[in-house]
């Protein structure tokens, strides 16, 4: 057999070295490329927290293209009840997932309201936990539109005056809701998910009162934009589970560019809403236009009479700093003040299902599980079963009321006992 | 193996300039590396070389039933889907948001759709093991059959003769989408409707829009395989054995494939090659979303430069002795 030795023999090691080399700077590139771009806060003129949230406040930003990156991690369990007919395949949604449900979802899921370009709600649940990319774009207040980014697939929300389209590239089904006359032109209509910077910092700053220690921290670059750092904290003797927000402002426009929620635990946040890119030209025109393509599903609903309930269904996420939640849910209490707030709910009567007194009944099994994930509390409001998260806690009382906020366990049995009283 | 299974190989051998019959080793290896000839001659050389590897590698029976396959997939997929809503009923029972294959309700609508539903039923799977296939056989084949060394007394060199072989993966890459697309093209205008095609964002645009993306979806697809043919390149320059490395090309394709679903490694999830291979839906959206895009494109385009060094590196530092 012929033997055919290299023509070079003997660089055998330098040879290898070119892969091991390429591989090494790609290595470092992919590393060091992003640390170096962070590094080097913009040097800006030095505001007041005063004027940075005069700033914010009179940022009058309505044309805008940008992509958004939600980070959740609010390490919610279920809250039975609440759920209402959420559907089927939500991965542990905010209020989804989590066993003790199973059965109420089987009565839901068989019925005919399986909406199939609806279910918006069901899809910003999803937000609220797990990295999400959102796409959005504004020109005015008669005409948004936020998308949300999955695999092969896309979900979109699109106003343009009186018309609200949602539409699912999954299931290739739309819905159309006609807005009231005062909505469409009333700006950003509740039906639109509440996701983006903007919406999270106004909903912070609505919080502000003696409870707040409100400064500026400062610079940092978002979305290759140069932007001032606001913290908000609530002040040391709150019971709020909340570290700080962190709401990085646009030094030219006033726009708030990233939403950062750390919990007092300490750790990853709990929430981190913010631009990766950014464009505050006008956006194409017909991003805005939605037509149904032929044979796609369409849901329509006209609004006028049921906003209430409308409102109940795309009410913001965020219980600690959500003061509209004051507003609208029947059977909805908020309690305190600020950060201390909690909320209220009276749930229906066989919502829980012997879920506190679970220990108790004839399936001892359950009450230990419930035991692993759930505290008891005993008070003046009976006893309860605390379920604790990273930021939220909740409080389920035997009675059927559930008390929760972005409070500590104790400041939830306290606002119970008050409440109780 | 590979070699002998064409009848034709030794014909198409025959046209490659300097391709001598079998000559005394020692004699070829004093021989400089460009060759007598200049630059353009080594390049001319290295095009008919490329060209005599193209019509052998397509000529094989393999290639062409690997081919078969991949023209199967979309067709059986359209029969499927027509079946199944030809009761008036949408895909998985509508509203199923997510179930099945991607885009694949919207093929009722559109039958352009199937296209990009055939790319992503065959991409996990299908596509890159015809690749794997035809990668890992490259160098190991030739070296099965005993005739890699013919090629390297020819002048061809063996920088070179890598070059041809993964420019022929590259080809086969190209041409393996192609089939699939085409394929996909034809059955879903024959079975469903065409027309005006509305992207994931629910914008729509005209037809010839949509065939366009279509189009450079299935070159994004194929380029999402450039990191595959490389890296079975590299193993088909490590054994002397056609069919180990077409097979440890596959098996590391599915063990990657199943690290990659892994969620406790996501740490190291964007650094293998498939993950970003879905990205190819972002050409879908509108405005087009290029992040994934472009980290998939980089992504192979690292693999190809390492796996297809290390494949030099070892092609060009080994003995050859079959």
């Amino acid at each position: 057999m012929a033997h055919i030795p290299p023509r070079k023999p003997g660089k055998k090691a330098l040879r290898y070295g070119v892969p091991v080399a390429v591989a090494g700077v790609a290595a470092v590139t992919v590393g060091l490329v992003p640390a170096l771009a962070d590094t080097g806060d913009p040097e800006l003129p030095e505001v007041t927290a005063e004027e940075l949230v005069a700033k914010m406040a009179e940022s009058k930003t309505d044309q805008l293209t940008g992509t958004v990156k939600v980070d959740t991690d609010l390490g919610l369990p279920s809250i039975p009840g609440m759920a209402g007919g959420g559907g089927g395949e939500e991965h542990g949604g905010m209020f989804g997932g989590g066993g003790e449900q199973a059965e109420e979802r089987g009565d839901t899921k068989g019925g005919p309201s399986e909406s199939p370009g609806g279910a918006p709600r069901q899809k910003l649940m999803e937000l609220a936990s797990g990295e999400h990319t959102l796409r959005v774009a504004a020109d005015g207040p008669e005409k948004q539109r936020v998308s949300i980014v999955e695999d092969t697939a896309e979900y979109s929300f699109i106003h343009n005056g009186k018309d609200l389209w949602t539409y699912d590239s999954a299931s290739d089904s739309a819905s159309h809701t006609e807005l009231p006359e005062k909505a469409a032109k009333g700006g950003q209509h509740e039906k639109m998910p509440d996701l983006t910077p903007q919406k999270a910092a106004k909903k912070a700053l609505a919080a502000v009162d003696d409870t707040t220690s409100v400064s500026v921290d400062g610079t940092a670059k978002v979305a290759d934009r140069d932007a001032y750092q606001l913290v908000i904290k609530p002040k040391a003797d709150a019971k709020s589970t909340v570290e700080s927000v962190r709401i990085a402002v646009d030094a030219e426009n006033g726009t708030p560019l990233k939403f950062t929620l750390m919990p007092r635990g300490g750790g990853e946040p709990a929430v981190d809403i913010g631009y990766t890119d950014v464009d505050f030209q006008q956006p194409d025109a017909d991003q805005f236009d939605f037509q149904p393509p032929e044979g796609t599903d369409v849901t329509r609903e006209k609004l006028g009479a049921k906003a209430p309930e409308l409102e109940e269904k795309f009410q913001d996420k965020f219980k600690g700093e959500g003061k509209e939640l004051r507003s609208g849910l029947d059977g909805l209490n908020v309690l305190g003040e600020g950060w201390d707030s909690v909320v209220e709910v009276e749930l229906p009567k066989n919502a829980l299902g012997g879920l506190v007194s679970g220990g108790r009944s004839d399936a001892p099994q359950i009450g230990k599980l419930l035991d692993g994930f759930t505290d008891e509390v005993k008070g003046d409001f009976g006893t309860g079963r605390v379920i604790e998260s990273e930021l939220v806690n909740a409080l389920i009382t035997e009675d059927g009321k559930v008390y929760a906020g972005a409070v500590t366990k104790d400041g939830l049995v306290d606002a119970a006992e008050e409440a109780a009283k | 193996m590979s070699r002998a299974d064409t009848t034709s190989a030794d014909d198409a051998r025959e046209p490659v300039p300097g391709t001598a019959p079998p000559a005394e080793a020692g004699a070829t290896t004093t021989q400089p590396e460009a060759g007598p000839a200049g630059q353009g001659g080594s390049l001319g050389r290295g095009l008919s070389l490329f060209r005599s590897e193209l019509s052998i590698t397509f000529r094989r029976w393999r290639t062409l039933a690997l081919l078969a396959v991949l023209l199967g997939v979309p067709v059986v997929v359209g029969i499927a889907v027509k079946i199944e809503t030809s009761d008036g009923g949408s895909v998985g029972g509508g509203g199923g948001g997510g179930e099945g294959p991607a885009f694949i309700a919207q093929i009722t609508n559109n039958g352009l759709f199937l296209v990009f539903t055939a790319l992503a039923v065959t991409l996990p799977f299908f596509l890159p093991m015809t690749v794997g296939v035809v990668a890992g056989d490259a160098v190991a084949g030739e070296a099965a059959s005993g005739t890699l060394r013919y090629l390297l007394v020819a002048p061809a060199g063996r920088t070179r003769l890598l070059c041809v072989k993964y420019a022929t993966t590259l080809v086969f890459c190209l041409a393996a989408t192609l089939t699939v697309a085409l394929s996909a093209l034809v059955t879903g205008a024959l079975l469903f409707p065409v027309g005006e095609v509305t992207l994931l964002s629910g914008t729509t645009v005209s037809f010839g829009e949509g065939l366009l993306r279509a189009f450079a979806i299935a070159v994004v697809v194929a380029a999402s395989l450039v990191g595959l043919a490389a890296l079975g390149l590299f193993i088909s320059t490590l054994t002397n054995s056609g069919v180990t490395a077409m097979a440890a090309t596959v098996g590391l394709l599915i063990t990657v494939q199943i690290l990659d679903t892994i969620p406790q490694l996501d740490v190291m999830h964007p650094a293998l090659f498939p993950h970003y291979w879905l990205s190819f839906g972002d050409l879908l959206r509108d405005p087009v979303y290029w992040d994934q895009l472009v980290r998939n494109l980089g992504l192979q385009g690292v693999y190809a430069v390492v796996f297809g060094s290390a494949a030099w590196a070892r092609l060009t530092s080994r003995d050859v002795t079959a």
